[in-house]
């Protein structure tokens, strides 16, 4: 029931008694009011803007966080008020809805904030009013379709799990995953355009003997066109077999327009070797030849317009078949007016009606070949309506395919622009940097914590001294700091190395312990580095001949500083590699480390500033060794425990 | 001399061109066409604007206190923003609330008898009024808003045909689905036993006398009249 309409029931409870009188059993019992307190205004705070409203006006709908008991959890003792930190002016609609209720949409609001508003206070989106309802399911298909590119996007990334035949199809699918597609698709490409080229040339009328007539090129090179034909038909062929066997769903693979499409350009060519000794069927032999023309859809995989036109031709089929409907109509009404017109005049071309849809065609469409012209007066008069009706009739369902080519392109370009590696590579980089700054002062704050845990735990007896001298100027410095959330953080990522009896650590000290350690058989899963994996075992080589202490006393921070510099990444690990660190367990993969590069090299302060997540800025290096350092994945579980 | 031997087709094409023409210098405003739009499409004045009395003024007139005037003129207020109901807008909100049948019929008669003036629309006054006697009013003041209810034609009477109008429309509200099945009958049935009951001297309509006395001898009417006295 409408909320304006619960106000009128008092009035219809009361018009029942007009029933009475004609009724003959005895009426049920009114539901009894409880607590039936006088209407009171009630105070929402939202985010600081006070909106009052009766208490009445939100009882409309019980089923929402307003209207039922639930709002109690946000009501303020002191202030008298409900308070809820939220946006004010999405609560604008919602206030409005309990009202009025309709709910509306505001037009520049953004379509998730909206949603996640009307979830918090638990009203249902599909109540939205006919008026808003267009443009907020239009928002929302428009927002889902850009999730949609994300996760398209995502899917590119490789899972470590593919098998052969997998490994294929993604690089049929996606040639810029690998160069060996890459390669592929730029041959496939090249002898599609030979092949079309080909059958275009076989055409063209050669240079002949004088005493001959002209004979296209065709009938005078046969051996060597025919020989250009089997190659190109063996190439295809052979892509057709190769992606029917890597297709993840054979029968759905034959069926899609472009497998079609394959085998109607390669079929001609076979037809043809098994018919072309007989003379019957030679008729349909040149007619297959035609279908050698389909090649040229095969480009439509090479390019991405094409896909598009072609999906906007068939989003757009209800406007092109009004076009032509309409077209039709005008065509046979103008045909029959003009062969009318002109049936009196003598020696005219318009010998029938059919004959005369040549003419308005040819009119309509501000061809004018010339060929068909009106004699008569009245021929001429119907004939220029003819051609401005033409131009009007085509040009009204045009813009809606252009446009709606234009949304299809524009949505095209928005993800491929989102896939460029540039931005991506951005992205990430912020990412990584955030997350830096996280575990790096967690790093930072850990090892000035452990100095105080250290020193307390080794100098015991002087705990009392300790505690009345304080820690270190550094450590003073450094605590304050630390917010209270970044030690509250800090906290919990303390708790779960107490928890997994392993700790978090810096780049090169796991270099280290992971080399002493000599997992060699570490699987490497690093994606796209299979040229780089050998980079990050160099470095630690020369490692091994420093020896130190795990102990992360005050001498550590400047004993890795004298590895830093030697230790040098070529180019390596630019992609997201996980290189799990030594002494993690595999909870700590939910933490999403990643391993980075010493990024900054100036190692002078005392202070770890390598993250364990950051951008691998490239040193030099020398290769030499090759331990390989395979990047492992997140969930590969290296156990050796630190004595940390 | 132009002779033209103007065949039929080509009368035709003649007489499109001219026509053609004479709309293009409509269009300019060099031709005035046969006649004008009614000018009084412009002025066609919007829904009436209705303001009630004083609060004062109805408080005096009602039995409702203050803060239930309030309340009442809010949702009266918001539900019709002109101010006054009209029949259609007091149909679809009487509706509302028997989504089962069809409640127009008996919606039309309750606007007959709230609009006590008789100028097709329901002010807030006349609601007000009308809610005052239903809600707060005497048994007499009740059963004489009901009597006034049945008789259809206001003249005092109620008689068969008015009866058999009313019940229908009551048996209307409850559409077709019910327990048990509605029958073409029931309704008229249902009249004869309010006449017998009702029509002490049989002659075939019931006077508001006749009508008050039963009623206030009828122990379960009685009771009923009670029953939405704290509506509000």
């Amino acid at each position: 029931m409408a909320a304006g309409v619960a106000a009128w029931l008092p009035f219809a409870r009361a018009a029942a008694i007009g029933w009475m009188p004609v009724a003959n059993l005895p009426m049920p019992v009114a539901p009894a009011e409880k607590n039936k307190r006088q209407d009171e205004l009630i105070i929402l705070n939202v985010s600081g803007r006070r909106f009052q409203t009766w208490r009445n006006t939100l009882d409309r709908y019980p089923d929402t966080l307003l209207g039922s008991s639930e709002k109690e959890f946000f009501y303020n003792e002191e202030t008298k008020e409900y308070f809820f930190d939220r946006d004010p002016d999405v609560f604008r609609s919602v206030l409005n809805f309990y009202r009025t209720g309709k709910l509306h949409y505001p037009r520049y609001e953004c379509i998730s904030s909206y949603d996640e508003e009307l979830a918090f206070f638990g009203i249902v989106p599909e109540i939205i009013g006919d008026c808003c309802y267009e443009e907020y399911k239009d928002r929302k298909r428009e927002n889902a379709e850009r999730l949609m590119d994300d996760q398209e996007d995502n899917k590119d990334a490789k899972l470590p799990n593919m098998t052969f035949r997998e490994t294929m199809w993604r690089a049929f699918e996606n040639p810029h995953t690998s160069t060996m597609a890459l390669v592929f698709y730029y041959v496939t490409g090249f002898f599609i355009a030979v092949s079309v080229i080909t059958n275009v040339v076989e055409t063209v009328p050669c240079g002949s003997a004088p005493n001959q007539k002209e004979v296209p090129c065709g009938e005078r090179y046969t051996v060597a066109f025919f020989c250009m034909d089997t190659a190109c038909v063996m190439i295809f062929t052979v892509e057709y077999l190769m992606r029917l066997f890597a297709a993840p769903s054979r029968y759905r693979f034959m069926r899609s327009v472009m497998s079609i499409i394959d085998v109607v350009a390669i079929l001609p060519y076979y037809i043809g070797l098994v018919m072309t000794d007989n003379e019957d069927v030679s008729g349909a032999f040149v007619t297959l030849r035609v279908f050698r023309v389909f090649r040229i859809f095969k480009f439509s995989r090479h390019s991405q317009g094409l896909r598009i036109l072609g999906y906007t031709l068939k989003s757009c089929a209800s406007e092109l078949g009004f076009l032509l409907f309409s077209l039709t109509m005008a065509i046979i009404i103008f045909a029959t007016v003009m062969f009318y017109a002109e049936k009196g005049s003598s020696s005219s071309k318009f010998t029938s009606i059919p004959a005369s849809f040549w003419y308005t065609i040819v009119t309509m469409t501000t061809l004018g070949y010339g060929d068909m012209v009106p004699k008569t007066i009245a021929g001429k008069i119907f004939g220029s309506i003819c051609s401005l009706s033409g131009v009007l009739v085509i040009a009204l369902p045009v813009p809606v395919i252009v446009s709606n080519f234009s949304r299809i392109y524009h949505q095209n370009q928005r993800a491929d622009k989102r896939r460029a590696q540039k931005v991506q590579k951005a992205r990430l980089a912020r990412i990584r940097i955030s997350k830096t700054g996280s575990s790096n002062a967690f790093l930072h704050s850990k090892r000035n914590g452990l100095f105080n845990e250290a020193l307390e735990l080794t100098q015991l007896p002087y705990k009392m001294n300790l505690s009345d001298q304080g820690s270190t100027e550094d450590e003073k410095r450094l605590s304050k700091s630390t917010s209270l959330l970044e030690s509250q953080h800090h906290h919990l990522l303390h708790c779960l190395e107490k928890t997994t009896n392993h700790e978090f650590v810096d780049e090169q000290y796991y270099q280290q312990s992971y080399l002493e350690g000599g997992l060699q058989n570490y699987p490497s899963r690093s994606p796209s580095l299979s040229s780089q994996d050998g980079v990050t075992g160099t470095c630690c080589t020369r490692r091994t001949k420093k020896h130190h202490t795990p102990l992360p006393n005050a001498s550590a921070p400047a004993h890795m500083q004298p590895l830093t510099h030697t230790h040098t990444h070529p180019q390596g690990l630019q992609e997201l590699s996980t290189i799990h660190i030594q002494p993690l367990s595999t909870s700590r993969s939910s933490l999403n480390m990643r391993v980075d590069e010493p990024a900054p090299l100036n190692c002078q302060s005392s202070q770890i500033t390598t993250a364990i997540i950051s951008i691998p800025t490239p040193p030099v290096t020398t290769p030499e060794g090759d331990a390989h350092l395979p990047a492992g994945p997140a969930h590969q579980n290296v156990v050796k425990v630190s004595a940390l | 001399m132009l002779s033209m031997n103007l065949e039929g087709l080509e009368m035709i094409a003649v007489l499109v061109v001219v026509v053609l023409f004479v709309k293009v210098l409509e269009q300019f405003g060099l031709l005035e066409s046969g006649y004008d739009d009614s000018v009084e499409d412009e002025l066609e004045l919007s829904a009436v604007r209705h303001r009630p009395e004083g609060l004062e003024q109805l408080e005096a007139q009602t039995r409702f206190s203050r803060k239930e005037l309030q309340i009442l003129y809010r949702g009266f207020k918001n539900e019709c923003p002109s101010g006054v109901v009209n029949e259609d807008t007091f149909k679809d909100i009487y509706a509302q609330f028997f989504p089962q049948g069809d409640a127009s019929t008996y919606a039309h008669f309750l606007f007959n008898a709230f609009d006590t003036d008789h100028n097709g629309s329901v002010s807030f006054e006349d609601f007000v009024m009308g809610l005052s006697i239903l809600l707060r009013g005497t048994v007499q003041e009740k059963l004489n808003w009901a009597f006034n209810l049945y008789d259809i034609n206001k003249d005092g009477y109620i008689t068969k045909e008015e009866m058999l109008d009313i019940m229908k429309a009551i048996y209307d509200m409850m559409g077709k689905c019910t327990y048990p099945v509605l029958k073409e009958e029931t309704p008229r049935q249902h009249v004869e036993v309010f006449f017998q009951k009702m029509d002490k001297n049989k002659d075939g309509v019931v006077t508001i006398d006749e009508f008050i006395d039963c009623c206030q001898n009828d122990e379960n009417i009685m009771r009923s009249m009670h029953l939405f006295e704290n509506v509000l």
